[in-house]
């Protein structure tokens, strides 16, 4: 993008800019339904029929629920739904916000996965010891720990960065595969945590958390795992994100960081001890997700899902669908948590389409999602009245040139 | 070999372009108090040696007392100002004595049964190969300007069309050609994005490892549902040579997979390649100048078309060792990071195919090892695994700061 700068803004968050300052919410949508319209495709190749099944997926997400003709056992059906999506839409607000935030420095948080792990293991290991206390500080005990746990495992990444350089895309990513092979290692049988309750002895799986660490559900049944009020952290979590980069100090060197680093340190911010703040806050967000997992639905850690678990990887796409804004992310995670419900084993009719292949679909999605913002040209291209304009102005600009 | 045009390159410090005389030079430029801290390595590592079959000793004491003489090195050097050097070795004496110290500790048979060479030897150059090949895609995609984040989406998909190629044309060749031009067309996927429309290269990268996830998953779910690839899938041969009574060595390399022996053939020849030919010489130009490259006649979009697209066939090549040379299966998301090691690998060898391979067989050997050390732990199995990874964590702090990319690495081109 010839208007964006010259060669010297190169950071990832200066060329993301273009794609944020391309207009509205028109393009997210854009970018969001031409990966539909594919997805699609694959599915009719598949030899299932697209519309079907995306309406199936739909009905599966319970959000059918907001339309007001939906009654009877139709409504509690897409209540429970609903419950689901946004149970799981939860710790994807918070993973999409550790995502963006890190982009809005520069830096490119693929360690969303790691962090979010080692904030369930930190949260599941307070949830399970400390029998006894109260409720209330019970919750804001593994709160604080899970969050930090991951903040701790995100700032090793920007510690690393800010003082050898190492490149922070590899490094996260083989901090995800550590927690992985830690957490596996934590909740073995005969691992350091591993249950102690004689039913799980053949089970590789944590102890249960204490009733008082968990999360109160304020919409449906506790039994049937209704929502927790996680969301309402999460969202809380969104506003701050909002304040933080855009009210506060540290919001304004982080973007400056992000900017250009060389132009920020010439005006006196560090651009190393950015990189640690933002990893920091990046880990602490991605471990809260985790948290809030453990101590709102699962209630204990199995070595199965920390395997299968992509929740952080999630969180990429949700952060560069929603722009890397606050709004944006949430819009962004409920999408990918509606996704992700329509399409679970549970929820999709396997005569509509098989879920095992809809999980792959809701890959494919992603793929295609993150590879149309990575080339702000071309959705911009897409838009007719930026097309005109651009081409009235790139004669001017290369006889500037 | 060097036209009249490159001649000037290879002789820019005025020396004849020779390998031994530039060799020469660049020992003589080593210091010597770098000397005696690489010495002090040296000994950091004997120190542990010792202590391992086939020397076995069984007493700790020589051990320290060549781990104290090392810190005393590294000391020196310290203090002559050579940094990395000396706080290597102080590393490598301190993590020897302590590896002497289990080692002395652990059981006899314990330790014959972990440390054989030959086979960690073979173990280290098999878990090396697709690293080495997902580094040789990524020092000729990076050599030329594109960062390619996506090598472990490539690798993937050369994985999964490997093992279906080879299925359905029954015979490992066809796996390896349908597999390598999957790759291909991910790699040229990836030059699309990043090269024509300028997209952000780590972001693409990022689309490209996603979307080779589902492609994969939705194929493999596809093709052969909850059975898994068949059991009767074609397999790439083991090269046998008759080199089994070389001491040392000869047991470990007397029986490997072809693709083994081919990826070490890539090293040399990419190597040649880059640094001894034109050609080569007009991709590092782009990489590093595009605009002057493009000044003066070459094509930096065409250049890197080639070096992206090749880039995925190399990454493909290691995934299809991955599944019908080394596991003999296609699992989904099988790859698990590898392509990923060897981008560090790429970053870790200094952008040069033959540190790469160093750095990959340096992932191997700890992969190789990380399969035989659950003898001593059964519960520290699992946490095992994560060696490789921490040691690439490790490795990309330690050493990787200095090392530069290429200039105009990650900075897609416009003409003007």
């Amino acid at each position: 993008m010839s208007d964006e700068g010259g060669p010297g803004t190169i950071t990832v968050a200066s060329r993301l800019a273009g794609f944020m300052r391309g207009g509205g919410v028109l393009i997210p949508l854009v970018t969001a339904f031409l990966a539909f319209l594919v997805g699609g495709l694959v599915v009719a190749a598949a030899g299932a029929n697209p519309i079907d099944t995306y309406e199936a997926i739909f009905e599966g997400s319970g959000l059918n629920w907001l339309f007001p003709w939906v009654t009877g056992d139709d409504r509690t059906l897409a209540a429970l739904n609903l419950q689901q999506t946004l149970i799981l839409t939860t710790p994807l607000i918070l993973t999409g916000l550790a995502v963006a935030f890190a982009f809005r420095a520069g830096l490119f948080n693929i360690g969303g996965q790691g962090q979010y792990l080692v904030g369930t293991f930190a949260a599941v290991y307070v949830g399970s010891s400390l029998e006894g206390t109260p409720a209330f500080l019970h919750v804001v005990l593994a709160i604080v720990a899970g969050s930090l746990a991951g903040a701790l495992w995100a700032g090793i990444a920007g510690l690393l960065k800010a003082t050898t350089g190492a490149n922070e895309v590899v490094s996260t990513i083989m901090l995800n595969w550590t927690a992985v092979y830690l957490g596996s290692y934590l909740f073995t049988l005969g691992g350091p945590l591993h249950s102690d309750d004689p039913a799980a002895a053949s089970i590789p799986v944590s102890p249960d958390i204490h009733e008082s660490a968990r999360l109160p559900v304020f919409w449906g049944d506790p039994e049937l795992q209704g929502l927790h009020i996680g969301i309402f952290i999460a969202l809380v979590a969104a506003i701050l994100f909002w304040v933080l980069l855009n009210r506060s100090v540290t919001g304004y060197e982080v973007r400056a960081v992000g900017f250009n680093p060389d132009a920020a340190e010439y005006a006196g911010i560090s651009a190393g001890r950015n990189y640690v703040k933002v990893m920091l806050i990046c880990g602490l967000l991605a471990g809260l997700a985790g948290t809030l997992d453990v101590l709102g639905w699962q209630f204990r850690v199995a070595t199965n899902d920390i395997q299968v678990s992509q929740t952080g990887y999630y969180g990429i796409a949700v952060a560069l669908l929603g722009r890397n804004t606050a709004f944006g992310t949430v819009a962004a995670a409920l999408l990918f948590g509606a996704l992700l419900n329509g399409t679970s084993v549970r929820n999709l009719d396997p005569a509509v389409f098989d879920p095992q292949l809809a999980t792959n679909l809701t890959w494919i999605i992603q793929g295609l999602i993150v590879l149309f913002v990575s080339a702000p040209v071309l959705i911009t291209y897409l838009s007719p009245g930026r097309l005109r304009r651009r081409f009235r102005r790139r004669p001017a600009e290369a006889r500037a040139g | 070999m060097s036209t009249t045009r490159d001649a000037p390159a290879a002789t820019a410090a005025g020396m004849p372009p020779t390998r031994g005389s530039r060799l020469r030079a660049r020992l003589a430029r080593v210091s010597r108090a770098a000397w005696l801290g690489w010495a002090g390595v040296a000994l950091g590592v004997l120190a542990f040696y010792i202590t391992l079959p086939p020397l076995l000793l069984r007493t700790i004491v020589p051990s320290l007392v060549l781990a104290a003489a090392g810190i005393g090195l590294a000391v020196v050097a310290l203090r002559a100002g050579e940094k990395r050097v000396g706080w290597g070795a102080v590393v490598a004496c301190v993590a020897g004595a302590f590896g002497a110290y289990g080692a002395v500790r652990s059981g006899e048979a314990n330790l014959e049964r972990v440390v054989v060479w030959s086979a960690l030897l073979a173990a280290a150059l098999r878990y090396a190969t697709p690293l080495t090949f997902a580094a040789l895609g990524g020092v000729t995609s990076e050599r030329s300007g594109v960062v390619n984040i996506g090598l472990e989406g490539m690798m993937l998909t050369g994985a999964f069309f490997g093992a279906w190629g080879a299925d359905i044309t029954s015979s490992w060749v066809g796996g390896v050609v349908i597999g390598l031009a999957a790759g291909a067309v991910m790699g040229l996927l990836h030059a699309v994005f990043s090269v024509t429309l300028r997209a952000d290269q780590i972001v693409s990268g990022t689309a490209i490892n996603f979307l080779a996830l589902g492609i994969t998953g939705f194929l493999f779910v596809k093709a052969y549902g909850t059975e898994g690839t068949p059991d009767d899938l074609p397999e790439i041969p083991n090269v046998e040579l008759p080199i089994g009574w070389i001491p040392f060595i000869g047991e470990g390399l007397e029986q490997l997979n072809l693709l083994v022996w081919v990826s070490l053939i890539c090293v040399a020849a990419l190597s040649l390649f880059l640094f001894r030919t034109p050609r080569g010489l007009r991709l590092r130009s782009v990489g590093e100048h595009p605009l002057a490259a493009d000044t003066a006649g070459i094509s930096p979009i065409r250049l890197r078309y080639y070096a992206v697209t090749a880039s995925g066939a190399f990454a493909a090549l290691g995934g299809v060792f991955l599944s019908i040379g080394f596991v003999h299966s296609f699992s989904q998301n099988m790859t698990a990071g590898q392509g990923f090691i060897g981008l560090a690998a790429v970053i870790f060898g200094k952008w040069k195919p033959g540190g790469a391979l160093a750095a990959a067989l340096l992932f191997g050997f700890s992969s190789a090892l990380a399969q035989r050390l659950p003898v001593f732990s059964p519960t520290g199995a699992v946490l095992f695994q994560a060696l490789p990874y921490v040691l690439t964590l490790i490795a990309l702090a330690g050493l990787v700061g200095r090392s530069r990319p290429p200039a105009a690495d990650g900075i897609p081109y416009e003409r003007h």
